[in-house]
């Protein structure tokens, strides 16, 4: 039975370190379903949510250890079901007319998305949210016509107070 | 201590401060600036015919020193040349440092004259990467190299600099401090899970220790001595650590897998415990996974804690280092009452006796391999460092050298780079000058580094080399005779013809010998062994038919070994 975990790694932020992590997941022939990458609160380090499709717990262990292994990845933590918060960002353009806005609006409203540019036959949406509720409101919205859709990748963040860069020295496993 | 100087002289300091005494490679345009303060430094640099060459030399230099070896070439081609050698470096987890100049930083990304992303190509084969394109950079980017490595599991590191950063001036400063947040390797192995395994051992009625390269690289034979001194099981070794337990030990029943003895192999199969330590269960070892070492539980230990449940699943992990490991389960072992295993020792045995390793046909006129590997190693003897290349020799070099003492041994596992052993055998030579060091190579491998042996006679690097020349790509045509219906597709050298082996060799600065009868080799070997004014290349013609046995076929499992053609051993006393 395949799993999807998410992943949230802590590098340094040196160049070609995406390229060391994307190359790791090809040449290991492990699967991804969406990697996002940025900056964090410390300019030295990005943080990656990779989120990852493993068909048992073997090969999500495999993952994680060979990722450790690469020198400038500092943290790996696998995120919990239900002690995180994840969204994921859409910006979908949808045809829409006099005819039908109206009815668009009413679920972006409903979704509490956002219509961020209007043209005399488009919409273009932006929505937000987990992924569930994303599926939810492009099924709903696929039957208007979909001209364009671009998706950002995961991200994810622990519910409390601990954040991810405490302590970071000390405790990744070894290498 | 701050001084003012260029990028690149700060690169030949840092590296005489890290104790860097021989470097391997060849000069071109931008590593040139690098080349003009070496000129002058303690550090000496041996000129080789091919980047290859350099990378494996430093290999060779790594295994027999125990040291990180250094290999220097230029951008694009120059250092495409070397990613064989790092290749098998990584997958040999062998520490070397390679020096590799890049097109000055402004001109990277445009194609420019001999430009190549040498980061990007040696990613996967390395185990870190430095592109350098500031010279205030360069030492500490040396420094995490040699530190990277050299500890935890070794294995090669790129340092890619480009022009401008070695001809800028910096201040060179020393000592420097580094920071590798994110690597941390764990050294020491967990008290209770060493405990533990003493334990499991104490409980087993047929443990084995299995011991791998990771013995050679934590400089552990002691400590596995001590380990079989307290609790006396059987060991066996994989291909990397022959020698490091004597094969002359009546518990050693030699290296197991697809070309192993089948006391070994059956050891495994049939063990209750397995004591892994620095190995990987390489396919090579475990042939088909799910029919390996099925009624085993395994305690697996390795510095290395990807390597722990990649391949075979695992009941005792320990993460940590081989030589502090086997002491502390020494220690626990000494302080246990331990079951005496005699009858599985003696089931052993048996297969031992039963079923030798095959030595090839005594009666034969025509030379036997195996034979002629076993007299270089009589006459050598055990204190000789011996390298080879890869193929039946190997196999053969495996088998029937004296493995009596550790890290005297160095092949091309895990990658099995054929074209290894002579400028391994040459980095070997340089790092261990007063020792006798013997490559035995194939016809074939020798064919494709051997021009190194003029960078040894230039270089007074007086190594000796066996060709042992079956004029075939043996091993292929092993295959070709089992599984392709003797259809022999490409594997004929006709190195009976063409190049005269002995004319090359001397045409290179050798002395070259050939022997072709039985009553030749003694003779040829001794000789070798007298000359040390220059090297040796000694061809031995012999039968091209000669087959490596035992052999588990590719894809089948381990209990199907094979002991010669179409014969089976059979598993009696399986009740023990």
């Amino acid at each position: 039975m395949t799993t999807i975990t998410t992943l949230s790694v802590l590098v340094q932020n040196n160049p070609g370190v995406l390229a060391r992590i994307a190359g790791l997941f090809a040449r290991r022939g492990f699967n991804i379903e969406s990697l996002s990458v940025g900056p964090t609160e410390r300019e030295d380090t990005s943080r990656m949510t990779i989120v990852a499709v493993t068909p048992d717990e073997a090969a999500l262990e495999q993952i994680t250890k060979q990722l450790n292994k690469l020198i400038e990845v500092i943290k790996i933590t696998e995120m919990e079901k239900g002690k995180t918060v994840r969204r994921e960002l859409v910006l979908v353009k949808v045809r829409a007319d006099a005819t039908n806005r109206t009815e668009i609006l009413a679920l972006v409203d409903t979704f509490r998305a956002k219509v961020v540019d209007v043209a005399s036959d488009a919409l273009v949406i932006e929505v937000t949210g987990k992924y569930g509720k994303v599926r939810a409101f492009l099924d709903l919205i696929a039957p208007y016509g979909i001209k364009e859709l671009v998706q950002s990748g995961l991200v994810a963040v622990s519910r409390g107070s601990k954040a991810m860069t405490d302590k970071q020295k000390s405790d990744k496993p070894a290498s | 201590m701050s001084t003012a100087m260029t990028g690149a002289q700060a690169l030949v300091r840092t590296l005489e401060e890290l104790g860097v005494e021989h470097a391997f490679g060849i000069p071109g345009g931008t590593i040139l600036p690098f080349f003009d303060p070496l000129f002058d430094s303690s550090i000496r640099h041996i000129l080789v015919r091919h980047e290859q060459g350099a990378a494996h030399a430093a290999e060779g230099y790594a295994m027999a020193t125990g040291r990180v070896g250094v290999c220097v070439a230029t951008s694009g081609p120059g250092s495409t040349n070397l990613v064989t050698g790092l290749a098998d470096a990584y997958m040999d987890s062998v520490p070397v440092v390679a020096i590799t100049g890049q097109v000055t930083s402004t001109f990277i990304g445009t194609d420019a004259f001999q430009e190549a992303d040498i980061r990007g190509i040696t990613f996967p084969i390395t185990k870190h990467s430095f592109l350098v394109k500031r010279p205030e950079d360069i030492a500490a980017a040396v420094v995490k190299a040699f530190h990277i490595a050299s500890t935890g599991r070794p294995g090669p590191v790129l340092v890619d600099v480009a022009k401008d950063a070695l001809q800028g001036t910096t201040e060179w400063t020393w000592p420097i401090q580094i920071d590798l947040p994110g690597y941390k390797p764990t050294i020491s192995p967990h008290f209770r899970q060493v405990r533990e395994a003493a334990t499991m051992i104490a409980a087993a009625k047929k443990p084995v220790l299995f011991i791998g390269g990771g013995i050679v690289k934590s400089r552990a034979a002691q400590a596995v001595a001590d380990v079989i001194d307290k609790a006396p099981m059987p060991v066996v070794t994989t291909l990397m650590a022959r020698g490091c337990f004597p094969d002359s030990h009546p518990l050693n029943f030699g290296m197991p897998g697809m070309h192993g003895t089948v006391a070994a192999v059956g050891a495994l199969q049939k063990a209750d415990l397995i004591v892994a330590v620095g190995v990987r269960f390489d396919d090579r070892v475990t042939g088909v996974l799910s029919s390996f070492a099925q009624n085993a539980k395994v305690i697996h230990c390795d510095v290395d804690p990807a390597e722990i449940g990649k391949n075979k699943a695992v009941d005792l992990p320990i993460v940590g280092d081989a030589r502090l490991m086997l002491t502390d389960l020494a220690h626990h072992l000494s302080e246990m009452d331990l079951p005496a295993w005699n009858e599985w020792v003696g089931y052993l045995q048996g297969l031992e006796k039963k079923y030798p390793t095959w030595a090839g046909d005594p009666d034969d006129d025509i030379l036997q391999p195996q034979e002629v590997i076993r007299r270089i190693g009589e006459i050598a003897g055990p204190d000789t460092i011996f390298v080879t290349g890869v193929g039946q020799h190997q196999m053969w070099s495996a088998h029937f050298l004296p493995h009596e003492k550790p890290y005297q041994w160095l092949t091309s596992g895990g990658a099995g780079t054929m074209g290894y052993c002579v400028p391994a055998t040459m980095g070997a030579k340089v790092g261990a000058p007063d020792k006798v060091v013997w490559g035995i190579d194939g016809d074939g491998c020798f064919q494709m580094t051997n021009q190194e042996l003029t960078t040894c006679a230039l270089n007074n690097i007086p190594i000796k080399i066996a060709v042992i020349n079956n004029q075939v790509l043996g091993m292929v045509r092993q295959w070709q005779t089992l599984f392709y219906n003797e259809r022999y597709s490409n594997t004929e050298l006709f190195t009976d013809r063409l190049p005269d082996f002995v004319k090359l060799a001397e045409a290179m600065g050798c002395a070259a010998l050939r022997a072709s009868t039985w009553e030749e080799v003694d003779g040829v070997i001794n000789k070798a062994m007298e000359i040390n004014d220059r090297p040796v290349v000694v061809e031995f013609i012999v039968h091209k038919d000669a087959m490596v046995w035992p052999m588990v076929p590719a894809g089948t499992s381990n209990d199907d070994i094979k002991y010669a053609r179409d014969m089976a051993p059979t598993w009696e006393d399986d009740e023990l």
